[in-house]
């Protein structure tokens, strides 16, 4: 039989014991948000794949046709594909996670389980959204007989970077909108900015050399940057400092994400 | 020490409430106080005075053991720290100071349905509800048929559950948690929803809950139920532990507690009055035969009665109200229902009603009282309202011989008292005993 002890502050080492005790629960929130998600609406599932269709078709025209920007030789749209597809993942975890306490504020005020696990299941689920796009990156490449190079097999290195990305910076963002309601207005603010500061509609080498570096603070640009050596190859070079500093800044978030998270967590269900 | 399954000392919770700003309200009242007067902010940071923040104890050094198997009820006015100490204890919220000991496997049911999506059908709502509350899947899918007839939804199980009437979705609720099998069950007011039947049910599965020897901590403001189900009680008021011990004891201090114990009640601001836009109550008083409200104690002998006036807000409703009555130990003694012909099938038109319903005399025992009265429909069982122990009253006995006491000096037993009529008749004149004697 297990021995529990409550007392203020202390909750540490059983609460790793608990996210494994409570790993079903990751599923299970992941699986009620999709599931609610797609069942009132017509469109339901094909929704996944409208969306980055059209925001591919706005920035392929703005930046491609209208802006001129160069593609390395590769098709436009699939350029932009290949950064919309992580960007999307990282801003829907972002939004989605962000509120995703607030959200489950009724499970949080009357039941125990890690909260952890709700701003996580929020990333589950938009990975899973991740997944149902990639399936029509398949078909863009094969629509413009594109074939991927070997550097393809890394794909999973960079997809795992995206998703620590997501949890990290989502980590602090619910806990900060617990106690901070502002943030339900500043995230999608940051998340319409970043589309257009990472690169997402262009390529990172139309950022002058000298702010490389400085480019790459933005942990997105690493990963998309990732994303289309994996995917295009050829002209699509990584640029190592601006990849390492990327999974630098992702750690850190992470860490200080996680403590912060823990710090305030015991006082959810009191302010929520 | 070493057979208490739950241990607690000296657990105190404090909340802070902040007196101009509500927690999360915003950064920029942060940045506003930030800016405005910069050094004072950078003051008030470093000390707490400034902060005009009210600090409020909801739990104070409450110490008590809990031992295998034991059913415990809590008692205590609203505001007591019933549902803070419940709260703790299931590690919703941590305590600011003391210590508690938990031996075994925790489950607790603060809420009906925590949990449920009203856009998902009750099949998978059983699973969401069943994972939340710490069953695996395997476990679900295993008690899945007898929650299922449990919850006698078998019909609507892939309906969406936000079609159900609210009874369903209670019922299915409940029927999940109640399939939950901790070491310890930890239970929070959750008699309070749902119809008669329902309670029934509830109490019903709590008690073989209890048999099997399970833990059980139960929070309640049924009294009847408390005593029914539990073995030992303990009494919050304000935060602080009072009284401990048998249950019925322990429900006899409370319910006799002074500022429980009066007889009428009136809500006069009908938005805060109990019900919903149908009926509202609008005031319970215990009258004597003339009409005007009891002032100390009703004799034995005489009748008593129970006005109850409530508002119909909105034309075509049926129901009845109807009226507990429970006494010093917690014990029910009856629940009437108001059954007038005139009225009891008739929808009602809008406006307010008084009903009074007459306890005759030689009838209850003597001691104190206590009323609960409720609204339903008697088909649906729809509540409309149902306060516990809203009023009381005293039955009293002079000496003069004319109740059911007659002559008889000793203490008469019974929750009721009632003059029965006797009917005594001489058979014959002759005595069995008579032939039999030897001669």
């Amino acid at each position: 039989m297990d021995r529990l002890i409550i007392e203020a502050g202390r909750t540490e080492s059983v609460y790793w014991a608990d996210l494994w005790r409570y790993r079903e629960l990751f599923y299970f929130l992941a699986w009620r948000d999709i599931l609610v998600r797609y069942k009132q609406t017509v469109v339901g599932v094909a929704w996944s794949l409208i969306r980055p269709l059209l925001t591919m078709l706005v920035l392929a025209v703005v930046f491609g046709k209208f802006g001129k920007m160069p593609s390395g030789g590769v098709p436009y749209p699939l350029l932009v594909f290949c950064g919309i597809l992580p960007w999307q993942f990282f801003s829907t975890a972002l939004t989605e996670s962000g509120n995703s306490l607030v959200n489950n504020s009724n499970l949080i005020s009357k039941v125990y389980f890690p909260r952890l696990i709700v701003p996580a299941s929020s990333v589950i689920t938009s990975f899973v959204d991740f997944l149902i796009s990639a399936v029509f990156l398949v078909v863009l490449m094969m629509w413009y007989r594109f074939m991927p190079p070997a550097n393809i097999m890394f794909i999973p290195f960079f997809v795992l970077l995206a998703f620590a990305a997501s949890f990290a910076i989502s980590l602090w963002v619910a806990a900060l909108m617990v106690e901070y309601r502002d943030f339900r207005f500043i995230v999608p603010f940051v998340v319409q900015f970043g589309l257009y500061i990472s690169p997402v509609g262009f390529a990172s080498s139309v950022v002058p050399e000298k702010y490389r570096l400085l480019y790459s603070l933005n942990p997105m640009v690493g990963i998309i940057d990732g994303f289309r050596w994996c995917v295009l190859g050829g002209q699509y070079q990584i640029y190592w400092p601006g990849l390492a500093l990327s999974m630098a800044v992702t750690t850190v978030v992470a860490i200080t994400g996680i403590w912060y998270f823990r710090k305030t967590e015991r006082t959810f269900a009191d302010v929520i | 020490m070493s057979d208490s399954v739950i241990s607690i000392a000296n657990l105190g919770k404090r909340y802070v409430i902040g007196h101009q700003r509500a927690a999360g309200d915003g950064i920029r009242h942060v940045v506003e106080d930030a800016m405005r007067a910069p050094v004072k902010w950078l003051r008030s940071r470093a000390s707490n005075k400034a902060r005009q923040r009210e600090e409020f104890w909801a739990l104070k050094d409450i110490s008590f053991e809990v031992k295998q198997g034991e059913v415990v009820g809590i008692i205590g006015r609203n505001g007591a720290g019933k549902s803070t100490l419940l709260k703790i204890l299931s590690r919703i919220t941590e305590p600011t100071i003391g210590r508690i000991e938990i031996e075994g496997r925790v489950a607790s049911l603060l809420e009906v349905g925590t949990g449920f999506h009203p856009e998902l059908t009750g099949r998978e709502n059983i699973f969401l509800n069943g994972a939340i509350l710490g069953m695996s899947r395997v476990e679900i899918k295993r008690k899945f048929d007898e929650i299922v007839s449990f919850s006698e939804i078998e019909k609507f199980l892939d309906t969406p559950v936000k079609r159900y009437s609210s009874g369903m979705y209670v019922r299915l609720a409940f029927a999940v948690a109640a399939h939950l099998e901790p070491e310890i069950l930890i239970v929070d007011e959750v008699l309070a929803v749902g119809d008669i039947q329902f309670q029934k049910k509830c109490l019903g599965k709590m008690e073989s809950v209890a048999r099997t020897g399970r833990t059980v901590i139960f929070v309640s403001h049924n009294i009847g139920a408390i005593t029914q189900l539990c073995s030992r009680a303990i009494l919050l008021d304000k935060g602080s532990l009072v009284d401990s011990g048998d249950a019925a004891k322990v429900a006899n201090r409370y319910l006799n507690d002074a500022t429980n114990r009066q007889t009428a009640m009136s809500w006069p601001d009908q938005s805060q009055a109990p019900g919903n836009e149908s009926v509202r109550l609008k005031s319970v008083r215990v009258v004597v035969d003339d009409g005007t409200t009891l002032l100390d104690g009703v004799d034995v002998r005489d009748p008593v009665g129970v006005e109850i006036e409530y508002t119909v807000g909105k034309s075509g409703v049926v129901f009845a109200p109807s009226l507990h009555l429970h006494n010093g130990e917690g014990i029910q003694i009856f629940l009437s229902i108001d059954l007038e012909e005139d009225w009891v099938r008739t929808p009602r038109q809008c406006g307010t009603y008084t009903s009074v319903a007459w306890i005759p005399g030689n009838f209850l025992n003597i001691g104190t009282h206590y009323v609960s009265v409720a609204c339903s429909r008697l088909d649906t069982h729809e509540l409309h309202f149902f306060e516990q122990q809203v009023v009381a009253f005293n039955v009293v006995e002079t000496d003069a011989g004319d109740s059911a006491r007659g002559d008889f000096s000793g203490s008469l037993p019974g929750t009721i008292r009632p003059m029965l009529e006797w009917r005594t008749n001489r058979m014959s004149s002759v005595s069995d005993l008579a032939v039999t004697a030897p001669v």
